[in-house]
């Protein structure tokens, strides 16, 4: 008897490292597994000690990719940990810096990391070599996420400019203004995603699960809320752990977390599940257009739905444009009552809830840190989806097998190096 | 003959290795230049050898100094990007704790994980040249590959931050009652984080000949001790921290 093994070493299009391992004896069920081997950093270790005032500088290079969801995340915690509520000013110029992240974001993994699987290709290099005016729509969307962020943030990946409860440097009015020119010119750039996107081959495949995701109407909950799960509905920021139950599962180096069944999805599917009546119009045009229903259990189905989000920020990113130029911008110095105590931020990172918890010494230090990453969470359910996917492909070529079970992975836009941590 | 192009990722954020990808309208005449034959944040495939294998990340594991050795050993040329793979970064602040301590607190007792102190790329095997920055500057890059291109060696900048910060026309952040390690950080990113109202942390590292003494000197006029100068300023150099002893 001969025993057929299949061993991926590494996945690629991914950010860190994570593997495939297809295990299948001669006419037995295949066994499979997924494993992060990403290098882990030990973030909650290096975080302590941290003064307040550097905390998010450090936190944000968790992740180069949704380096904006950390430093969120972080400064959430820290301002709740000491009792400060940011002005509305603020909030605005977050939401907006937030959607310049989660349309590059996005665009990355749709064009360049997911989307060459729906194409035959490894890579988006020889798409451009092919059909340049095909790719170029994402990338001049993934270029424009990336400009929101080097104007309202000071750079794209690590931006400077915010901090606890103020903004170090105002955008100008000028550059509010040439941002709104430039997200109503990004329209048609959507459409030529929505037609390029719209009959490429989603493999059928289905596995209801929980989804969770924040909630926080009238928002399409992307900066606060509290947590939501379809099986069990609404639970408090701070019952996170109650949630989440963080588990190790050797020989991952990253966590995986489970709640009411043995593993819960998160990201654009989840949110899409929790949120849908709360997305702008035309986010729902292109969701219909491209098929995306929020009743869908298909894990493929959540590159797709990324598409309807940035349609979505584009037209919030707009409209908080134009509040920003309506109320005016000042500058705020507001006083941080540094004090002892505890504080729990959580964000929807381009690719799932994401949660930083601090406790604070009395002197500004963090003694404490918790940070639950939206890979971790995923991994249970790409787990459990890989165990249904091979299953429910009895006979399907080794090859093929793999490139599908690497395709489901990608689907998840994973963030290895995040998950570690 | 176009240069095979490796890009390679340690332990870090892939900030830097993303950046290259941010170069979205300079991509399609990237890749016409290049020939990338392995880059596995973004494409399928590997190969054997390359003429210049970039490296994100710095090294903390065993398995990583294998890695790095090999990786030596098939490239022609290797230039470290990144502030992780240039200094060891933010990774080094994990250096003071027993590495088993660490382990076991995140995956519990007795934990198998492969884990040694945070270093640099050029700790572990001879570099050829090195790319500042957390992140790395986009056009640095460009400009790197460029000179790469025409077969030179490009330049490294070796004016402190404060040169481009006082170009960029900025209040100098000592006379609005801050500290910044600008005066003695290599320069190349046009004072990037002091323009967005920051200070400069000193992720590029020092320049040459940093005068530290100087620097030590108005740290403590603006009235911190010596404990807090090295608590304040290690958090891209830790590595370097003896600088300050």
């Amino acid at each position: 008897m001969t025993t057929l093994k299949i061993r991926t070493e590494r996945l690629t299009r991914c950010e860190g490292h994570g593997r495939l391992i297809l295990r299948a004896a001669d006419g037995g069920p295949p066994a499979v597994s997924w494993e992060i081997n990403e290098s882990p950093r030990f973030f909650e270790a290096m975080m302590r000690g941290r003064p307040w005032l550097d905390a998010h500088v450090l936190a944000s290079r968790v992740c180069g990719i949704c380096s904006v969801s950390h430093l969120f995340a972080s400064l959430q915690a820290t301002e709740a940990a000491f009792g400060i509520v940011p002005s509305a000013q603020t909030l605005l110029l977050r939401k907006l810096l937030y959607a310049g992240e989660m349309l590059e974001s996005h665009m990355l993994h749709i064009y360049l990391l997911a989307g060459p699987d729906f194409f035959g290709a490894g890579s988006v290099i020889p798409l451009l070599e092919k059909d340049p005016e095909a790719v170029m729509p994402g990338l001049r969307l993934k270029r424009l996420g990336n400009e929101i962020m080097e104007r309202i943030g000071g750079r794209s990946i690590h931006p400077q400019s915010p901090t606890l409860a103020k903004w170090l440097r105002l955008p100008a009015k000028e550059t509010l203004r040439h941002l709104r020119g430039r997200l109503d010119d990004a329209m048609p750039d959507i459409q030529a995603a929505v037609r390029l996107f719209r009959g490429v081959p989603v493999p059928a495949f289905s596995r209801p699960t929980e989804y969770i995701a924040l909630k926080h109407p009238p928002e399409y909950a992307l900066l606060g809320g509290h947590i939501h799960s379809t099986d069990t509905g609404a639970h408090p920021l701070d019952d996170y752990l109650a949630v989440t139950n963080e588990y190790v599962a050797p020989p991952s180096t990253a966590k995986f977390t489970r709640h009411a069944r043995t593993s819960y999805a998160v990201g654009a599917l989840a949110r899409l599940k929790v949120n849908y009546d709360l997305l702008h119009p035309l986010a729902k045009q292109v969701a219909q257009e491209l098929g995306v229903a929020p009743s869908s259990c298909n894990p493929f189905m959540n590159t797709l739905a990324q598409i309807v989000e940035c349609a979505h920020e584009i037209e919030e990113a707009g409209g908080l444009i134009d509040r920003l130029l309506q109320d005016g911008l000042r500058e705020e110095d507001p006083a941080i009552p540094v004090a002892p105590g505890r504080g729990v931020g959580a964000v929807e990172a381009p690719r799932g809830l994401l949660v930083h918890d601090y406790t604070y010494d009395g002197s500004g230090r963090i003694t404490h840190a918790n940070l639950i990453i939206p890979t971790g969470q995923n991994n249970g359910s790409i787990r459990d989806d890989l165990e249904a996917l091979v299953a429910a492909n009895p006979g399907m070529g080794e090859d093929e097998l793999r490139r599908l079970c690497e395709m489901l992975i990608r689907s998840y836009d994973p963030c290895v190096g995040c998950a570690s941590h | 003959m176009r240069p095979r192009v490796a890009v390679f990722d340690l332990t870090c954020c892939e900030g830097c290795e993303l950046q290259i990808l941010n170069c979205e309208e300079e991509l399609p005449d990237l890749v016409a230049a290049l020939d990338i034959v392995e880059f596995r944040e973004a494409m399928t495939g590997r190969v054997d050898d390359c003429d210049i294998a970039f490296i994100d990340g710095a090294c903390s594991r065993r398995s990583e100094v294998a890695a790095l050795k090999e990786i030596r050993r098939r490239s022609k040329m290797v230039i470290p990007i990144g502030s992780c793979a240039h200094l060891g970064n933010v990774n080094c602040l994990k250096n003071p704790y027993p590495m088993e301590e660490l382990a076991a607190e995140e995956f519990g007792p007795g934990a198998d994980i492969d884990t040694i102190p945070a270093r640099p790329i050029s700790a572990v095997i001879p570099i050829d040249y090195f790319i500042p920055g957390c992140p790395i500057v986009k056009d640095e890059f460009l400009r790197v590959v460029e000179e790469l291109l025409a077969g030179r060696m490009p330049r490294q900048p070796d004016n402190p931050v404060c040169a481009e910060c006082k170009a960029a026309e900025n209040v100098c952040v000592f006379d609005l009652k801050r500290t910044c390690l600008g005066p003695v950080t290599r320069g190349g990113c046009a004072a990037t984080c002091v323009t967005a109202g920051a200070v400069c942390w000193g992720c590029r590292g020092f320049i040459d000949d940093p005068n530290i003494a100087a620097e030590r000197l108005i740290l403590r006029q603006a009235g911190l001790s010596a404990g807090d100068i090295a608590a304040s300023f290690n958090l891209f150099n830790a590595c370097q921290e003896a600088v300050w002893k």
